[in-house]
Protein backbone atom coordinates (compact mmCIF):
# COMPACT_ATOMS: atom_id res chain seq x y z
CA UNK A 1 0.00 0.00 0.00
CA UNK A 2 1.08 3.27 -1.00
CA UNK A 3 2.10 5.76 1.93
CA UNK A 4 -0.35 8.74 2.38
CA UNK A 5 1.45 11.52 2.19
CA UNK A 6 -0.89 14.77 4.08
CA UNK A 7 -1.14 18.02 2.10
CA UNK A 8 0.84 20.88 3.70
CA UNK A 9 -1.26 23.29 6.16
CA UNK A 10 -0.36 26.99 5.95
CA UNK A 11 -0.20 29.21 8.58
CA UNK A 12 -3.50 30.83 7.97
CA UNK A 13 -5.30 27.71 7.92
CA UNK A 14 -3.81 26.32 11.15
CA UNK A 15 -5.18 29.33 12.35
CA UNK A 16 -8.65 29.01 10.53
CA UNK A 17 -8.54 25.81 12.08
CA UNK A 18 -7.95 26.67 15.73
CA UNK A 19 -10.67 29.47 15.51
CA UNK A 20 -13.30 26.82 14.54
CA UNK A 21 -12.43 24.80 17.46
CA UNK A 22 -12.25 27.15 19.98
CA UNK A 23 -15.73 29.21 18.84
CA UNK A 24 -16.92 25.29 18.95
CA UNK A 25 -15.96 24.90 22.79
CA UNK A 26 -17.69 28.25 23.29
CA UNK A 27 -20.85 27.58 21.73
CA UNK A 28 -20.75 23.92 22.99
CA UNK A 29 -19.84 25.53 26.89
CA UNK A 30 -21.87 29.17 26.79
CA UNK A 31 -24.97 28.30 24.67
CA UNK A 32 -26.87 26.23 27.09
CA UNK A 33 -26.06 28.52 29.54
CA UNK A 34 -27.46 30.82 27.66
CA UNK A 35 -30.35 29.52 26.27
CA UNK A 36 -31.13 28.05 30.01
CA UNK A 37 -30.91 24.92 29.40
CA UNK A 38 -28.03 24.34 31.91
CA UNK A 39 -29.49 23.97 35.49
CA UNK A 40 -31.38 21.29 37.63
CA UNK A 41 -35.03 21.25 37.39
CA UNK A 42 -36.07 22.17 41.15
CA UNK A 43 -39.25 23.80 42.20
CA UNK A 44 -39.74 25.43 45.69
CA UNK A 45 -42.83 23.66 47.18
CA UNK A 46 -44.14 27.03 49.44
CA UNK A 47 -45.47 26.30 53.57
CA UNK A 48 -47.71 28.95 54.97
CA UNK A 49 -46.72 27.30 58.36
CA UNK A 50 -42.73 28.11 58.14
CA UNK A 51 -41.91 26.54 61.53
CA UNK A 52 -39.33 23.75 62.34
CA UNK A 53 -41.87 21.15 63.15
CA UNK A 54 -43.84 22.03 59.61
CA UNK A 55 -41.01 21.97 57.42
CA UNK A 56 -40.28 18.19 59.07
CA UNK A 57 -37.00 19.14 60.98
CA UNK A 58 -36.48 17.89 64.51
CA UNK A 59 -34.75 19.48 67.64
CA UNK A 60 -31.67 18.07 66.54
CA UNK A 61 -31.68 19.48 62.92
CA UNK A 62 -33.53 22.67 64.22
CA UNK A 63 -30.24 23.19 66.51
CA UNK A 64 -28.11 22.63 63.80
CA UNK A 65 -30.17 24.88 61.48
CA UNK A 66 -30.02 27.68 64.29
CA UNK A 67 -25.68 27.24 64.46
CA UNK A 68 -25.67 27.66 60.79
CA UNK A 69 -27.16 30.96 61.00
CA UNK A 70 -30.73 29.44 59.77
CA UNK A 71 -34.51 30.65 60.83
CA UNK A 72 -37.28 28.38 59.80
CA UNK A 73 -37.96 30.90 57.36
CA UNK A 74 -34.63 31.67 56.00
CA UNK A 75 -34.26 28.14 55.72
CA UNK A 76 -37.58 27.02 54.44
CA UNK A 77 -36.72 27.92 50.79
CA UNK A 78 -33.91 25.37 50.74
CA UNK A 79 -35.79 22.87 52.74
CA UNK A 80 -38.61 23.44 50.35
CA UNK A 81 -36.70 23.26 46.69
CA UNK A 82 -37.21 19.67 45.66
CA UNK A 83 -36.41 18.10 42.71
CA UNK A 84 -39.52 16.46 40.64
CA UNK A 85 -38.58 13.92 38.44
CA UNK A 86 -40.68 13.42 36.29
CA UNK A 87 -39.68 11.04 33.41
CA UNK A 88 -40.10 12.87 29.88
CA UNK A 89 -40.18 9.64 27.72
CA UNK A 90 -39.96 11.56 24.31
CA UNK A 91 -36.78 13.34 25.66
CA UNK A 92 -35.16 10.51 26.98
CA UNK A 93 -35.93 8.37 24.02
CA UNK A 94 -34.23 11.53 21.75
CA UNK A 95 -31.32 11.82 24.40
CA UNK A 96 -30.73 7.53 23.92
CA UNK A 97 -30.88 7.86 20.12
CA UNK A 98 -28.59 10.83 20.10
CA UNK A 99 -26.38 9.32 21.74
CA UNK A 100 -26.28 5.69 20.18
CA UNK A 101 -25.86 7.59 17.31
CA UNK A 102 -23.24 9.35 18.23
CA UNK A 103 -21.40 6.58 19.51
CA UNK A 104 -22.23 3.80 16.81
CA UNK A 105 -20.96 7.32 14.22
CA UNK A 106 -17.66 7.45 16.28
CA UNK A 107 -16.85 3.56 16.23
CA UNK A 108 -17.86 2.93 12.65
CA UNK A 109 -15.90 5.88 11.17
CA UNK A 110 -12.72 4.90 13.70
CA UNK A 111 -12.33 1.77 11.97
CA UNK A 112 -12.20 2.86 9.04
CA UNK A 113 -9.93 5.12 9.53
CA UNK A 114 -8.28 2.35 11.80
CA UNK A 115 -8.08 -0.07 9.09
CA UNK A 116 -5.53 2.59 7.08
CA UNK A 117 -3.86 3.21 10.19
CA UNK A 118 -2.83 -0.30 10.48
CA UNK A 119 -2.68 -1.09 6.56
CA UNK A 120 0.20 1.65 6.27
CA UNK A 121 1.91 0.69 9.36
CA UNK A 122 1.95 -2.87 8.62
CA UNK A 123 2.04 -2.82 4.84
CA UNK A 124 5.46 -4.20 4.46
CA UNK A 125 5.23 -6.79 7.15
CA UNK B 1 25.82 7.46 32.59
CA UNK B 2 24.18 6.65 29.24
CA UNK B 3 21.60 4.91 30.26
CA UNK B 4 20.35 7.72 32.78
CA UNK B 5 20.17 9.78 29.78
CA UNK B 6 18.04 7.17 27.86
CA UNK B 7 15.37 6.91 30.40
CA UNK B 8 14.80 10.95 30.99
CA UNK B 9 13.63 11.31 27.29
CA UNK B 10 11.18 9.68 25.24
CA UNK B 11 11.55 10.89 21.34
CA UNK B 12 8.07 10.36 19.91
CA UNK B 13 7.84 10.12 15.68
CA UNK B 14 11.46 10.87 15.32
CA UNK B 15 10.52 14.39 16.26
CA UNK B 16 12.84 15.95 18.56
CA UNK B 17 9.87 16.16 20.92
CA UNK B 18 10.40 15.19 24.41
CA UNK B 19 9.30 15.73 28.10
CA UNK B 20 11.18 14.60 30.96
CA UNK B 21 10.58 11.44 32.59
CA UNK B 22 11.23 12.72 36.50
CA UNK B 23 8.25 11.40 38.11
CA UNK B 24 7.55 8.56 40.29
CA UNK B 25 4.68 6.93 41.90
CA UNK B 26 3.87 8.88 44.45
CA UNK B 27 4.09 11.73 41.87
CA UNK B 28 1.12 9.90 40.16
CA UNK B 29 -0.49 9.39 43.37
CA UNK B 30 -0.17 13.47 43.97
CA UNK B 31 -1.45 13.48 40.55
CA UNK B 32 -4.72 11.36 40.67
CA UNK B 33 -5.49 12.38 44.20
CA UNK B 34 -4.93 15.93 43.99
CA UNK B 35 -7.50 16.27 40.95
CA UNK B 36 -10.21 14.21 43.08
CA UNK B 37 -9.90 14.73 46.88
CA UNK B 38 -11.48 18.72 46.00
CA UNK B 39 -14.61 16.31 45.84
CA UNK B 40 -14.64 15.18 48.95
CA UNK B 41 -14.48 19.22 49.82
CA UNK B 42 -17.20 19.72 47.83
CA UNK B 43 -19.27 18.07 44.93
CA UNK B 44 -20.25 14.44 46.52
CA UNK B 45 -22.58 16.17 48.47
CA UNK B 46 -24.98 17.54 45.58
CA UNK B 47 -25.48 14.15 45.21
CA UNK B 48 -27.67 14.54 49.23
CA UNK B 49 -29.35 17.40 47.49
CA UNK B 50 -30.84 14.80 44.38
CA UNK B 51 -31.57 12.13 46.38
CA UNK B 52 -30.97 12.22 50.06
CA UNK B 53 -28.31 11.66 52.90
CA UNK B 54 -28.84 7.43 52.29
CA UNK B 55 -28.40 7.87 48.90
CA UNK B 56 -24.99 9.82 48.88
CA UNK B 57 -23.97 6.90 50.53
CA UNK B 58 -25.45 4.24 48.41
CA UNK B 59 -23.63 6.09 45.40
CA UNK B 60 -20.05 6.50 47.36
CA UNK B 61 -19.58 3.16 47.34
CA UNK B 62 -21.46 2.17 43.81
CA UNK B 63 -19.66 4.81 42.14
CA UNK B 64 -16.94 3.48 44.01
CA UNK B 65 -16.90 0.43 42.17
CA UNK B 66 -17.25 2.24 39.07
CA UNK B 67 -13.82 3.93 39.29
CA UNK B 68 -12.39 0.72 40.98
CA UNK B 69 -13.42 -0.65 37.61
CA UNK B 70 -11.84 2.52 35.64
CA UNK B 71 -8.47 2.58 37.63
CA UNK B 72 -7.92 -1.24 36.84
CA UNK B 73 -8.87 -1.40 33.30
CA UNK B 74 -6.98 2.09 33.12
CA UNK B 75 -3.89 0.24 34.78
CA UNK B 76 -3.62 -2.33 32.39
CA UNK B 77 -3.97 -0.43 29.23
CA UNK B 78 -1.77 2.99 30.15
CA UNK B 79 1.22 0.88 31.64
CA UNK B 80 1.12 -1.50 28.43
CA UNK B 81 0.70 2.23 25.90
CA UNK B 82 2.75 4.46 27.82
CA UNK B 83 2.20 7.73 26.28
CA UNK B 84 1.17 11.43 26.92
CA UNK B 85 -2.40 11.74 26.37
CA UNK B 86 -3.50 9.23 28.72
CA UNK B 87 -6.83 7.73 27.03
CA UNK B 88 -6.11 9.39 23.85
CA UNK B 89 -3.22 7.18 23.09
CA UNK B 90 -4.94 4.01 24.11
CA UNK B 91 -7.69 5.33 21.90
CA UNK B 92 -5.64 6.06 18.71
CA UNK B 93 -3.85 2.47 19.06
CA UNK B 94 -7.03 0.35 19.58
CA UNK B 95 -10.40 2.26 18.05
CA UNK B 96 -9.15 4.66 15.94
CA UNK B 97 -7.83 8.18 15.09
CA UNK B 98 -12.06 9.61 15.51
CA UNK B 99 -12.43 8.18 18.66
CA UNK B 100 -8.69 9.17 19.96
CA UNK B 101 -9.74 12.96 18.75
CA UNK B 102 -13.32 12.59 20.65
CA UNK B 103 -11.42 11.18 23.96
CA UNK B 104 -8.61 14.07 23.77
CA UNK B 105 -12.10 16.67 23.91
CA UNK B 106 -13.52 14.54 26.46
CA UNK B 107 -10.27 14.96 28.38
CA UNK B 108 -9.61 18.37 28.08
CA UNK B 109 -13.58 19.57 28.29
CA UNK B 110 -13.28 17.47 32.11
CA UNK B 111 -10.09 19.05 33.09
CA UNK B 112 -10.84 22.33 32.06
CA UNK B 113 -14.33 22.25 33.45
CA UNK B 114 -12.81 20.99 36.49
CA UNK B 115 -10.24 23.17 36.91
CA UNK B 116 -12.66 26.12 36.58
CA UNK B 117 -15.13 24.52 39.10
CA UNK B 118 -11.76 24.30 41.59
CA UNK B 119 -10.82 27.90 40.84
CA UNK B 120 -14.91 29.02 41.44
CA UNK B 121 -14.85 27.01 44.68
CA UNK B 122 -11.70 28.60 45.92
CA UNK B 123 -12.54 32.38 45.41
CA UNK B 124 -15.93 31.56 47.07
CA UNK B 125 -14.38 30.06 49.90
CA UNK B 126 -11.94 32.87 50.38
CA UNK B 127 -15.00 35.18 50.35
CA UNK B 128 -17.24 33.13 52.52
CA UNK B 129 -14.48 33.58 55.19
CA UNK B 130 -13.65 37.14 54.36
CA UNK B 131 -16.97 38.32 54.84
CA UNK B 132 -16.00 41.56 53.59
CA UNK B 133 -19.13 43.25 52.14
CA UNK B 134 -18.58 44.10 48.05
CA UNK B 135 -15.93 41.54 47.90
CA UNK B 136 -16.14 39.42 44.92
CA UNK B 137 -14.68 36.02 43.98
CA UNK B 138 -13.25 37.18 40.82
CA UNK B 139 -9.39 38.64 41.20
CA UNK B 140 -9.17 35.16 43.37
CA UNK B 141 -10.55 33.16 40.70
CA UNK B 142 -8.28 34.77 38.06
CA UNK B 143 -5.32 34.63 40.12
CA UNK B 144 -5.40 31.04 41.09
CA UNK B 145 -5.67 29.91 37.09
CA UNK B 146 -2.99 32.40 36.08
CA UNK B 147 -0.19 31.34 38.77
CA UNK B 148 -1.25 27.43 38.03
CA UNK B 149 -0.65 27.86 34.54
CA UNK B 150 2.87 29.79 35.18
CA UNK B 151 4.00 26.66 37.64
CA UNK B 152 2.54 24.39 34.80
CA UNK B 153 4.53 26.07 32.68
CA UNK B 154 8.04 25.96 34.83
CA UNK B 155 8.05 22.24 34.61
CA UNK B 156 5.83 18.94 35.79
CA UNK B 157 8.26 18.14 38.64
CA UNK B 158 7.70 21.19 40.55
CA UNK B 159 4.17 21.24 39.89
CA UNK B 160 3.37 18.17 41.13
CA UNK B 161 5.74 18.18 44.14
CA UNK B 162 3.94 21.00 44.97
CA UNK B 163 0.34 18.93 44.45
CA UNK B 164 1.94 16.22 46.59
CA UNK B 165 2.48 18.37 49.31
CA UNK B 166 -0.92 20.41 49.78
CA UNK B 167 -2.71 17.06 48.55
CA UNK B 168 -1.19 15.41 51.74
CA UNK B 169 -2.09 18.40 53.84
CA UNK B 170 -5.68 17.88 52.58
CA UNK B 171 -5.90 14.37 53.33
CA UNK B 172 -4.39 14.29 56.12
CA UNK B 173 -6.99 17.56 57.51
CA UNK B 174 -10.03 15.01 56.92
CA UNK B 175 -8.49 12.50 58.77
CA UNK B 176 -8.10 15.06 61.38
CA UNK B 177 -11.48 15.59 61.67
CA UNK B 178 -12.98 12.36 61.91
CA UNK B 179 -10.76 11.47 64.77
CA UNK B 180 -11.90 14.68 66.66
CA UNK B 181 -15.52 14.01 66.68
CA UNK B 182 -15.04 11.17 68.26
CA UNK B 183 -16.39 8.58 65.17
CA UNK B 184 -16.68 5.46 67.66
CA UNK B 185 -19.17 7.69 70.00
CA UNK B 186 -22.60 8.88 68.68
CA UNK B 187 -24.84 11.49 70.23
CA UNK B 188 -21.48 13.61 71.36
CA UNK B 189 -20.83 15.51 68.67
CA UNK B 190 -21.65 13.28 65.68
CA UNK B 191 -25.92 12.43 65.69
CA UNK B 192 -26.18 10.21 62.89
CA UNK B 193 -29.56 8.92 64.33
CA UNK B 194 -31.25 11.56 64.66
CA UNK B 195 -30.40 13.50 61.21
CA UNK B 196 -30.75 10.40 58.84
CA UNK B 197 -33.59 8.99 59.70
CA UNK B 198 -36.20 6.47 58.59
CA UNK B 199 -38.64 9.13 56.98
CA UNK B 200 -35.81 11.39 55.17
CA UNK B 201 -32.82 9.02 54.40
CA UNK B 202 -34.13 8.57 51.01
CA UNK B 203 -37.18 12.03 50.14
CA UNK B 204 -37.22 10.50 46.82
CA UNK B 205 -36.91 7.20 46.86
CA UNK B 206 -35.00 4.89 44.47
CA UNK B 207 -35.08 7.40 41.90
CA UNK B 208 -33.27 9.66 44.44
CA UNK B 209 -30.06 7.01 44.55
CA UNK B 210 -30.23 6.64 40.92
CA UNK B 211 -30.39 10.90 40.12
CA UNK B 212 -27.46 10.97 42.92
CA UNK B 213 -25.01 9.22 40.70
CA UNK B 214 -24.49 12.14 38.67
CA UNK B 215 -23.27 13.82 41.55
CA UNK B 216 -21.79 10.60 43.21
CA UNK B 217 -19.34 10.44 39.96
CA UNK B 218 -17.60 13.67 42.16
CA UNK B 219 -16.08 11.46 45.09
CA UNK B 220 -13.57 10.69 42.53
CA UNK B 221 -13.77 12.01 38.96
CA UNK B 222 -10.36 12.78 37.68
CA UNK B 223 -8.59 9.48 39.08
CA UNK B 224 -8.05 8.42 35.35
CA UNK B 225 -5.85 11.42 35.62
CA UNK B 226 -2.92 9.61 36.42
CA UNK B 227 -2.63 8.22 32.73
CA UNK B 228 -1.31 11.77 31.56
CA UNK B 229 1.69 11.52 32.81
CA UNK B 230 2.55 8.16 31.53
CA UNK B 231 5.57 9.66 29.67
CA UNK B 232 6.87 11.32 32.43
CA UNK B 233 7.05 8.74 34.70
CA UNK B 234 10.29 6.84 35.11
CA UNK B 235 8.81 3.52 35.12
CA UNK B 236 5.16 3.51 33.94
CA UNK B 237 4.72 0.39 33.91
CA UNK B 238 5.54 0.37 38.02
CA UNK B 239 4.34 3.40 38.75
CA UNK B 240 1.35 3.96 37.11
CA UNK B 241 -0.81 0.68 38.29
CA UNK B 242 0.64 1.86 41.88
CA UNK B 243 0.08 4.81 41.98
CA UNK B 244 -3.61 4.84 39.94
CA UNK B 245 -4.66 2.13 42.53
CA UNK B 246 -3.13 3.99 45.93
CA UNK B 247 -5.22 7.06 44.98
CA UNK B 248 -8.26 4.83 44.35
CA UNK B 249 -8.07 3.13 48.10
CA UNK B 250 -6.93 6.97 49.82
CA UNK B 251 -10.29 8.11 48.00
CA UNK B 252 -12.36 5.54 48.93
CA UNK B 253 -11.11 5.84 52.68
CA UNK B 254 -11.75 9.44 52.43
CA UNK B 255 -14.79 9.39 50.92
CA UNK B 256 -16.32 7.16 53.29
CA UNK B 257 -14.98 9.29 55.94
CA UNK B 258 -16.36 12.15 54.84
CA UNK B 259 -19.83 10.80 54.50
CA UNK B 260 -20.00 9.93 57.83
CA UNK B 261 -19.16 12.93 59.25
CA UNK B 262 -20.70 15.19 57.03
CA UNK B 263 -23.78 13.48 57.03
CA UNK B 264 -23.92 13.06 61.16
CA UNK B 265 -23.79 16.42 61.38
CA UNK B 266 -25.82 18.64 59.39
CA UNK B 267 -29.37 18.00 57.72
CA UNK B 268 -29.39 16.26 53.93
CA UNK B 269 -31.45 19.84 52.80
CA UNK B 270 -28.22 21.63 53.89
CA UNK B 271 -25.68 19.60 53.21
CA UNK B 272 -27.37 19.34 49.88
CA UNK B 273 -26.62 22.98 49.05
CA UNK B 274 -23.76 24.14 50.62
CA UNK B 275 -20.26 24.23 48.96
CA UNK B 276 -18.11 23.77 52.13
CA UNK B 277 -19.47 20.22 53.58
CA UNK B 278 -16.14 19.71 55.01
CA UNK B 279 -15.56 23.58 56.01
CA UNK B 280 -18.74 23.47 57.73
CA UNK B 281 -18.54 20.17 59.60
CA UNK B 282 -15.30 21.90 61.07
CA UNK B 283 -17.43 24.59 61.80
CA UNK B 284 -20.00 23.00 63.75
CA UNK B 285 -17.41 21.35 66.04
CA UNK B 286 -16.93 24.33 67.79
CA UNK B 287 -13.11 24.15 67.22
CA UNK B 288 -11.31 27.26 65.59
CA UNK B 289 -8.62 25.22 64.96
CA UNK B 290 -10.71 22.52 62.54
CA UNK B 291 -12.47 25.22 61.65
CA UNK B 292 -9.69 27.08 60.03
CA UNK B 293 -7.59 23.46 59.51
CA UNK B 294 -10.84 22.89 57.00
CA UNK B 295 -10.96 26.19 55.64
CA UNK B 296 -7.09 25.84 54.56
CA UNK B 297 -8.01 22.07 53.38
CA UNK B 298 -10.73 23.37 51.07
CA UNK B 299 -8.79 25.69 49.62
CA UNK B 300 -5.33 23.59 49.08
CA UNK B 301 -7.59 20.88 47.79
CA UNK B 302 -9.24 23.26 45.20
CA UNK B 303 -5.56 24.55 44.09
CA UNK B 304 -4.16 20.94 44.08
CA UNK B 305 -7.20 20.00 41.82
CA UNK B 306 -6.56 22.54 39.26
CA UNK B 307 -3.24 22.19 39.06
CA UNK B 308 -3.73 19.15 38.08
CA UNK B 309 -6.32 19.63 35.80
CA UNK B 310 -4.39 22.57 33.91
CA UNK B 311 -1.33 19.49 33.50
CA UNK B 312 -3.47 16.83 32.17
CA UNK B 313 -5.83 18.96 29.64
CA UNK B 314 -2.14 20.51 28.38
CA UNK B 315 -1.10 17.08 27.73
CA UNK B 316 -4.27 15.81 26.33
CA UNK B 317 -4.16 19.24 23.96
CA UNK B 318 -0.66 18.44 23.53
CA UNK B 319 -1.08 15.15 21.80
CA UNK B 320 -3.69 16.31 19.57
CA UNK B 321 -1.15 18.67 17.85
CA UNK B 322 1.95 16.39 17.67
CA UNK B 323 -0.63 13.94 15.50
CA UNK B 324 -1.60 17.05 13.64
CA UNK B 325 -5.68 16.18 15.10
CA UNK B 326 -5.23 20.27 15.65
CA UNK B 327 -2.58 22.33 13.81
CA UNK B 328 1.00 21.01 15.30
CA UNK B 329 1.99 23.87 16.62
CA UNK B 330 0.43 23.05 20.15
CA UNK B 331 3.17 20.16 19.87
CA UNK B 332 5.81 22.80 20.82
CA UNK B 333 8.20 21.52 24.29
CA UNK B 334 9.65 24.54 25.94
CA UNK B 335 12.82 24.10 25.74
CA UNK B 336 14.39 25.06 28.72
CA UNK B 337 11.19 23.51 31.23
CA UNK B 338 10.43 20.93 28.80
CA UNK B 339 6.46 21.38 28.92
CA UNK B 340 4.05 21.73 26.70
CA UNK B 341 3.88 25.43 26.92
CA UNK B 342 2.09 26.14 24.25
CA UNK B 343 -1.43 24.05 25.28
CA UNK B 344 -0.86 25.41 28.83
CA UNK B 345 -1.08 28.59 27.84
CA UNK B 346 -3.91 28.17 24.95
CA UNK B 347 -6.09 26.43 27.57
CA UNK B 348 -6.13 29.47 29.59
CA UNK B 349 -8.09 32.44 28.41
CA UNK B 350 -10.74 29.59 27.93
CA UNK B 351 -10.79 28.62 31.55
CA UNK B 352 -10.14 32.53 32.40
CA UNK B 353 -13.88 33.17 30.32
CA UNK B 354 -15.51 30.27 31.97
CA UNK B 355 -14.80 30.93 35.21
CA UNK B 356 -16.66 33.74 34.77
CA UNK B 357 -19.66 32.86 33.08
CA UNK B 358 -20.42 29.59 34.35
CA UNK B 359 -21.63 29.11 38.23
CA UNK B 360 -20.12 26.18 40.18
CA UNK B 361 -22.97 23.67 39.50
CA UNK B 362 -23.21 24.35 35.89
CA UNK B 363 -18.98 23.86 35.27
CA UNK B 364 -19.38 20.28 37.58
CA UNK B 365 -21.92 19.34 35.20
CA UNK B 366 -19.76 20.27 32.21
CA UNK B 367 -16.86 18.23 33.69
CA UNK B 368 -19.26 15.26 34.93
CA UNK B 369 -20.95 14.42 30.90
CA UNK B 370 -17.55 14.76 29.22
CA UNK B 371 -16.23 12.20 31.67
CA UNK B 372 -18.97 9.65 31.57
CA UNK B 373 -18.45 9.94 27.79
CA UNK B 374 -14.84 9.00 28.57
CA UNK B 375 -15.24 6.13 31.08
CA UNK B 376 -18.19 5.00 28.85
CA UNK B 377 -15.42 4.35 25.99
CA UNK B 378 -13.07 2.77 28.34
CA UNK B 379 -15.54 0.15 28.81
CA UNK B 380 -15.72 -0.67 25.27
CA UNK B 381 -11.58 0.03 24.77
CA UNK B 382 -10.53 -2.52 27.06
CA UNK B 383 -13.09 -5.21 25.49
CA UNK B 384 -11.45 -3.95 22.03
CA UNK B 385 -7.76 -4.35 23.71
CA UNK B 386 -7.99 -7.95 24.84
CA UNK B 387 -9.74 -8.97 21.59
CA UNK B 388 -6.86 -7.45 19.39
CA UNK B 389 -4.16 -8.32 21.62
CA UNK B 390 -4.95 -11.10 23.75
CA UNK B 391 -3.50 -11.75 26.81
CA UNK B 392 0.14 -13.05 26.11
CA UNK B 393 0.56 -11.55 22.29
CA UNK B 394 2.39 -8.43 24.05
CA UNK B 395 4.04 -7.67 27.42
CA UNK B 396 1.58 -6.54 29.24
CA UNK B 397 2.94 -3.97 32.28
CA UNK B 398 -0.36 -5.24 34.35
CA UNK B 399 -3.13 -7.66 34.15
CA UNK B 400 -6.03 -6.76 35.37
CA UNK B 401 -8.40 -9.49 37.31
CA UNK B 402 -11.94 -10.80 36.54
CA UNK B 403 -11.91 -9.41 32.91
CA UNK B 404 -14.45 -9.00 31.37
CA UNK B 405 -16.61 -8.15 34.62
CA UNK B 406 -14.91 -4.81 35.65
CA UNK B 407 -15.72 -3.52 32.08
CA UNK B 408 -19.27 -4.68 32.24
CA UNK B 409 -19.47 -2.88 35.46
CA UNK B 410 -18.26 -0.02 34.41
CA UNK B 411 -20.73 -0.05 30.70
CA UNK B 412 -23.71 -0.23 32.78
CA UNK B 413 -22.80 2.29 35.62
CA UNK B 414 -22.30 4.44 33.04
CA UNK B 415 -25.68 3.79 31.94
CA UNK B 416 -27.20 5.11 34.72
CA UNK B 417 -25.08 7.86 35.31
CA UNK B 418 -26.47 8.72 32.03
CA UNK B 419 -29.90 8.19 33.29
CA UNK B 420 -29.29 10.40 36.66
CA UNK B 421 -27.89 13.27 34.14
CA UNK B 422 -31.11 12.77 32.21
CA UNK B 423 -32.90 13.48 35.29
CA UNK B 424 -31.95 17.60 35.71
CA UNK B 425 -29.49 17.73 32.72
CA UNK B 426 -31.02 16.10 30.00
CA UNK B 427 -30.68 18.60 27.31
CA UNK B 428 -27.39 20.26 28.72
CA UNK B 429 -26.30 16.61 27.38
CA UNK B 430 -27.83 16.26 24.26
CA UNK B 431 -26.27 19.93 23.38
CA UNK B 432 -22.89 18.79 24.36
CA UNK B 433 -23.53 15.31 22.47
CA UNK B 434 -24.77 17.89 19.43
CA UNK B 435 -21.15 19.49 20.13
CA UNK B 436 -18.93 16.09 19.83
CA UNK B 437 -20.80 14.98 16.73
CA UNK B 438 -20.60 18.05 15.01
CA UNK B 439 -17.03 18.07 15.54
CA UNK B 440 -16.28 14.75 14.62
CA UNK B 441 -17.88 15.30 11.38
CA UNK B 442 -15.37 18.38 11.02
CA UNK B 443 -12.89 15.42 11.79
CA UNK B 444 -13.28 12.90 9.84
CA UNK B 445 -14.58 14.74 6.54
CA UNK B 446 -11.74 17.67 6.85
CA UNK B 447 -9.40 17.44 9.83
CA UNK B 448 -8.15 14.00 9.13
CA UNK B 449 -7.01 14.48 5.26
CA UNK B 450 -3.66 16.30 7.39
CA UNK B 451 -2.87 13.14 9.74
CA UNK B 452 -0.06 10.84 8.71
CA UNK B 453 -1.87 7.71 8.71
CA UNK B 454 0.95 4.77 9.20
CA UNK B 455 2.48 7.51 12.01
CA UNK B 456 -0.41 7.13 14.18
CA UNK B 457 0.68 3.57 15.45
CA UNK B 458 3.72 4.34 17.30
CA UNK B 459 3.58 1.12 19.75
CA UNK B 460 6.15 -1.92 18.97
CA UNK B 461 3.37 -4.48 19.24
CA UNK B 462 1.99 -7.22 16.43
CA UNK B 463 -0.24 -6.72 13.87
CA UNK B 464 -3.92 -6.30 15.91
CA UNK B 465 -6.24 -9.83 15.70
CA UNK B 466 -8.91 -9.12 13.01
CA UNK B 467 -6.84 -6.54 10.29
Amino acid sequence: MSRYIPPQQNKAGQVFDIAIVVVAIFVALWLPLKLGLAGAAKSIDALDAKTWEALGQNPTMASIWEKLGYTPETAHDIIQNRFHYIIDWPTLIIMAVVLIAYFVFLFRASDREYREVINEKFDDK
Amino acid sequence: MTAAVEVRETVIHGDRVSLLRVLGPAHVWALGVGIVLVGEFTGWNFAADKGGALAALIVCWVVGLLYTSVAMIDSEVTSTVAAAGGQYAQAKHIVGPLMAFNVALFLVFAYTMLEVSDAILLGDTIVAKAGVEGLTHNSFIAATIVVLAWLNYRGVLMTLNVNFVITAIAYISIVILFFSVSPWTQGAVLKLNELVTPGNALPYGWIGVIAAFQFGIWYYLGIEGTTQAAEEVRSPARSLPYGTMAGMITLLIAAAMTWYVCASMMPWEYLGITYYPLWDAGKLTGSPLLENLLFIATLLAALASANGCINDAARAWFSLGRDRYLPSWFSAVHPRYRTPYRSILFLLPIALAFAFIADLNQAITFSILSGVLQYTFMSINIMMFRKKWPLGSIQRGYTHPFHPLPAIVLFCLCVVTFFAIFLGFGSQLIAMIAFYFLISVWFHFYRYKFVRRGDQFTMPWPKPQGY
